[in-house]
């Protein structure tokens, strides 16, 4: 279908953003690269009355360190994160998620910001972001404040995103030497949404797993951390069958949906076996 | 000689109302009246009536031109929709209109229909229609729809069961009594949407003075709509012109007159401008017919030596919530699943029964991938029953070359096939005493691997006129033209009407390759009933052989008219004229030839011209080929089955088709990619799912999972040539054979993979939590 008729504007400043926001409350809506939005659009299901589009923004698309932290813009593109050297080095994890979105037009226009605010339970970076311990800069009437992933994922759809609020920049403390990440997923088509995935980032020093962080794509209404294999596993040296035991309780405490894709039971199955294998793939040759 | 009354007599010439009213069409006349555009506002309901449409509120919307309901429409449809009288003549079928009028009987079916200045505009009126509908439970399956307490959609009929009709051969009860294994199976064929890349559209446009209207349609089969058009709005045929143009596939979806066709049409009438409509992704999935819903009951008789005895098999149809066109066609599985095999007896039963879901009617191979996939699944049920190799099974029951022609039970006469030579091609291809081993090593490891046959005979080429009359109530055949201009291009105009096929470029081989021309130089035209009227169009892998045959037949014609202007010209008798590579000369004197180009300037020259020769180079053919055409092949699939998560993935692929003479290998070879991938897709990955009130739960591409590039494995293809002796080309058809094969032989690779587990048949799509439960039913092996 087409969209219900709308008014547009681009701004070429966040505070201009927040502006439009706030003059025109809940009927506007933010546009970054639309691919979210702009299906929902034209199904109907979503009729904002105002886009603001922040799409021609400039400086919020970067990715940096900067005072042992990550960070990144909220404009950065999918792909831009696949191929970042920094992040290759860095934050496997984040380039290794990216990767497994969509299809290469939608690397191109998505960005992370968006996928973020969207805060689709099935999204991938949700997940990762929340393992990460991210934190959203995020700018508002009021000025800045800073989220942290615990709290920025609400509920399907929803982020602790106020309607005036615009996401800047998400930051990432810099992992020690010695860690490492992945993203499983697995899903029935190669550019389809995860049925359940897995983002796993651990730091083994010497013959101990100092750090362990696993989020959970799928498994409920928002990303979740498997806290139960979390704290199985830090502190052991990481064998096989330490591995094996906390992912058993990758499932604990999740609440994954009946839906076409598949029933709670197997998407807590797959949970325990996508978590033993990234385990067993970020704690290899230790 | 009797002179007509008419000749003399002062008729009042047709042409002056459109001349004195200043409505006539000069050049400078020629901008086109701005189109209008049509919304189709649809059922949301499966089934209800219809209490009340409301329209004032929408009427006041901007852009607005015209809101019709089906009380405001259903007096002018002279026809409701086709039903082909045939494959089943013994049904019970509703009269279906383009539009409900007071009871809607599934979501999506016309309702209402918005005509506004642009798309925006009629889309935004209609989300201002009040539509109040009383619901009805609806029929939302097969089993459902059979219930003796089911609610019924069609009151006049009484009952869902539109056919009941058995198709039979051989004495079954023998079979049973003498069989050693008896073996029974349900399959069952979901649903499935045909989604072409490029969904249906329409624009009419009616000319008030002139009578005529021009349909243009995204069709398989503009000349059927043609005739509809005309019989249902009462316009004369000929009065009718209908236009396929670049038409972005079908698969069977454009293959009926469909209610859109007529409402444009009839919009475009009402309203004297032209009307487009076009449908949206969301439309196209629950508003364009959808194809197979079946469920197949089976039971076998074998003897434990390999040897089938006979064949038990009730299909039951799902029509939807009307009979669609060719809804029936489906059927003619029960005709041909037979197979390749000689089976003593077949005891066969279809049931058709409607139910409050998107109408189905053919989807690529249509009745043909369910008759394959019964009869495949039967040979690797008797295989595993009995512990042969399935190969083996099938060479035991293969029909023997020797006995070709050969005659099947349902009466059916296979032209030509030594079925060994593409099992024995692929086996090789694909090494499979090494494939075993590997297998078995894999099985060590947690990883299953599995290998899965379907050696196939497909019937194609509709058709013999008499053999279709009988089945399909209509003579089929086919038609060409073969026109050469005065400096010796060619019009090429075919009945068949290419939606992705690639005629326009195996056609002009066909002519290229009897009279010399340069490939540039030939022109084929299709889809278009003012250039040619009569065509029966395309589908059922038909047109290369039919069309294709015709287009030869014509090129000989006008070959043999060359022959006669060269010995003319040449001054030589006709028997010494040799004719090579465009050129025409006396036998032994190759330097004095005429070329192609000048004996056509000479065609249109009478004075250059044998005195009793008609001038021109023009030749029409209408071709009725003495029997249908049976290509056959053999697929093999090769699958790995993470143990763990069930994920499969298709690791090997390896088709040897026997399609007869290939005009084109390299379409041959895309026409098999893409059948072999929607194969694939139906195995592994498709299926249109309602909820428990009848709404489509896979309405879009997201949830209705057709398989993508990365999805699939690079295919593997070749082939043997078996030329058919039913036309002198001595092709067959390929267009289906790819979807025909390949779900049955994934689905029997996964079972194959899965024999450790003591499974026996995975129903599709096999979803890796599907195989996932199937290992752990019994406890399975649990790594």
């Amino acid at each position: 279908m087409i969209p219900a008729s709308f008014d547009y504007v681009v701004p070429r400043t966040l505070q201009e953003a927040v502006a439009e926001l706030v003059q025109h409350g809940q009927e506007a809506k933010v546009l970054a690269g639309g691919h979210s939005l702009i299906p929902l659009m034209k199904l109907r299901l979503s009729t904002p009355s105002f886009l603001v589009d922040i799409g021609r923004i400039e400086n919020l698309n970067y990715i940096r360190e900067d005072d042992g932290h990550i960070v990144i813009g909220a404009l950065t593109t999918h792909h831009d994160i696949e191929l970042s050297e920094l992040l290759k080095q860095k934050l496997p994890l984040l380039t290794s998620a990216a990767s497994q979105i969509g299809d290469p037009q939608v690397r191109n226009r998505g960005t992370i910001g968006g996928a973020s605010a969207h805060a689709d339970p099935n999204g991938d970076f949700p997940a990762c972001l929340l393992a990460l311990d991210a934190e959203f800069t995020v700018v508002g009437p009021k000025g800045e404040r800073s989220i942290a992933a615990k709290d920025f994922f609400v509920d399907t759809f929803t982020s602790s995103l106020e309607p005036n609020e615009i996401l800047r920049e998400i930051r990432i403390a810099t992992p020690p030497p010695g860690s490492r990440g992945t993203y499983l997923k697995f899903s029935r088509r190669s550019q389809d949404w995860a049925i359940v995935a897995v983002a796993a980032q651990v730091r083994v020093t010497g013959h101990e797993v100092t750090q362990v962080a696993v989020g959970l794509t799928g498994m409920g209404s928002r990303p979740l951390r498997a806290s139960g294999v979390e704290q199985a596993l830090r502190g052991k040296a990481g064998h096989d069958d330490e591995l094996r035991q906390a992912a058993e309780r990758a499932a604990e405490g999740t609440d994954p949906p009946q839906d076409l894709n598949g029933s709670p039971d197997y998407r807590h199955h797959l949970a325990r076996v996508l978590t033993r294998r990234a385990l067993e793939q970020v704690t290899a040759h230790h | 000689m009797a002179v007509s009354q008419l000749i003399g007599a002062s008729i009042k010439r047709r042409e002056d109302p459109e001349l004195v009213t200043g409505s006539g069409d000069f050049v400078d006349d020629r901008s086109q009246t701005a189109l209008a555009y049509l919304y189709v506002v649809r059922s949301t309901q499966a089934h209800a009536r219809i209490d009340a449409i409301e329209t004032s509120r929408a009427k006041e919307a901007s852009g607005v031109l015209a809101i019709w309901t089906g009380k405001d429409l259903m007096s002018e449809f002279q026809s409701p929709l086709p039903v082909t009288t045939s494959f089943v003549p013994e049904k019970k079928y509703p009269n279906h209109y383009p539009i409900a009028s007071d009871r809607v009987r599934y979501v999506g079916e016309p309702v209402a229909v918005v005509v506004a200045s642009s798309k925006a505009a009629a889309e935004d009126a209609a989300e201002r229609l009040d539509i109040r509908y009383q619901p009805l439970p609806p029929v939302l399956d097969i089993e459902a729809a059979l219930k003796k307490d089911a609610p019924v959609l069609h009151d006049d009929i009484g009952s869902n069961i539109a056919y009941d009709v058995k198709r039979t051969g051989g004495d079954i009860e023998a079979a049973f009594r003498d069989a050693d294994v008896r073996i029974k199976q349900r399959i069952i064929q979901q649903r499935l949407i045909p989604v072409a890349v490029e969904g249906r559209g329409v624009v009419a446009d009616y000319k008030k003075f002139a009578k005529t209207l021009t349909v243009t349609s995204s069709t398989q089969i503009p000349h059927f709509v043609k005739i509809w058009l005309g019989v249902i709005l009462g316009i004369p045929e000929s009065n009718v012109r209908v236009i396929a143009p670049d038409v972005g596939g079908g698969f069977g979806s454009k293959i009926r007159v469909y209610p859109e066709e007529i409402l444009v049409a009839l919009a475009s009438r009402r309203l004297d401008r032209p009307v487009k409509w076009t449908e949206d992704r969301n439309e196209n999935m629950k508003a364009t017919h959808h194809g197979r819903s079946q469920i197949w009951d089976v039971e076998i008789a074998a003897k434990r030596d390999g040897r089938l005895l006979g064949v038990r098999a009730t299909q039951y149809l799902d029509l939807g919530g009307y009979c669609s066109q060719f809804g029936t066609f489906q059927a003619i599985a029960l005709l041909i699943a037979q197979g390749p095999y000689k089976l003593p007896a077949f005891d066969g039963r279809g049931v058709g029964v409607y139910t409050n879901r998107t109408p189905t009617d053919a989807y690529r191979g249509a009745g043909r991938p369910e008759a394959t996939h019964l009869i495949e699944r039967v040979m690797d049920l008797v295989a595993q029953e009995i512990g042969m190799d399935p190969v083996e099974v099938r060479r035991k029951n293969f029909i023997a070359p020797s006995e070709q022609p050969f005659t099947n039970l349902l009466g059916l006469t296979y032209d030509s096939g030594d079925y060994r030579i593409t099992l024995d091609k692929v086996l090789e291809l694909v090494d499979y005493p090494k494939f075993r081993k590997e297998q078995a090593e894999a099985r060590k490891r947690g990883k299953y691997l599995g290998i899965g046959f379907c050696t196939y005979l497909e019937i194609c080429g509709l058709g013999p006129s008499v053999a279709t009359t009988a089945a399909a109530g209509i003579g089929f055949w086919g038609m060409s033209v073969v026109n050469l201009h005065f400096t010796g291009k060619a019009t090429v105009i075919i009945g068949s009407s290419p939606h992705g096929q690639g005629h326009e470029t195996t056609f002009a081989q066909i002519v290229a390759n009897e009279l010399g021309l340069p490939l540039e130089d030939i022109d084929v035209v299709h889809g278009d009933t003012a250039i040619g009227p009569m065509g029966m169009d395309t589908y059922g892998s038909r047109s290369a052989s039919v069309d294709g045959t015709a287009v030869y037949l014509s090129s000989v014609k006008v070959r043999e008219k060359a022959r006669k202007i060269a010995a003319h010209l040449l001054e030589a008798a006709e028997a010494d004229i040799v004719y090579e590579d465009g050129k025409a000369f006396v036998k032994g004197t190759p330097s004095k030839a005429v070329t192609i180009q000048e004996i056509t300037g000479a065609a249109f020259q009478p004075h250059r011209l044998p005195p009793d020769m008609e001038g021109g180079m023009e030749a029409t053919t209408f071709f009725n080929p003495p029997n249908f055409v049976w290509p056959f092949g053999a697929h093999v699939a090769v699958v790995e089955i993470d143990g763990e998560t069930g994920a499969t993935r298709v690791v090997r692929y390896v088709a040897v088709d026997d399609c007869g003479t290939r005009i084109n290998p390299m379409v041959v070879d895309g026409q098999l990619h893409g059948g072999i991938a929607q194969g694939i897709g139906q195995a592994l990955f498709e299926e249109a799912l309602y909820d428990e009130t009848g709404q489509l739960r896979t309405g879009t591409l997201v949830d209705y999972m057709i398989p993508t590039a990365p999805d699939l494995p690079s295919f593997e293809t070749a082939a043997t040539v078996t030329p058919s002796p039913t036309n002198p080309l001595g092709v067959k058809g390929i267009g289906e054979a790819g979807t025909i094969a390949s779900s049955v032989a994934v689905i029997n690779a996964i079972v194959d993979a899965l024999s450790p587990f003591g499974v026996k048949d995975v129903d599709m799509p096999a979803t890796p939590e599907k195989i996932w439960h199937l290992m752990n039913r019994n406890g399975g092996t649990k790594r």
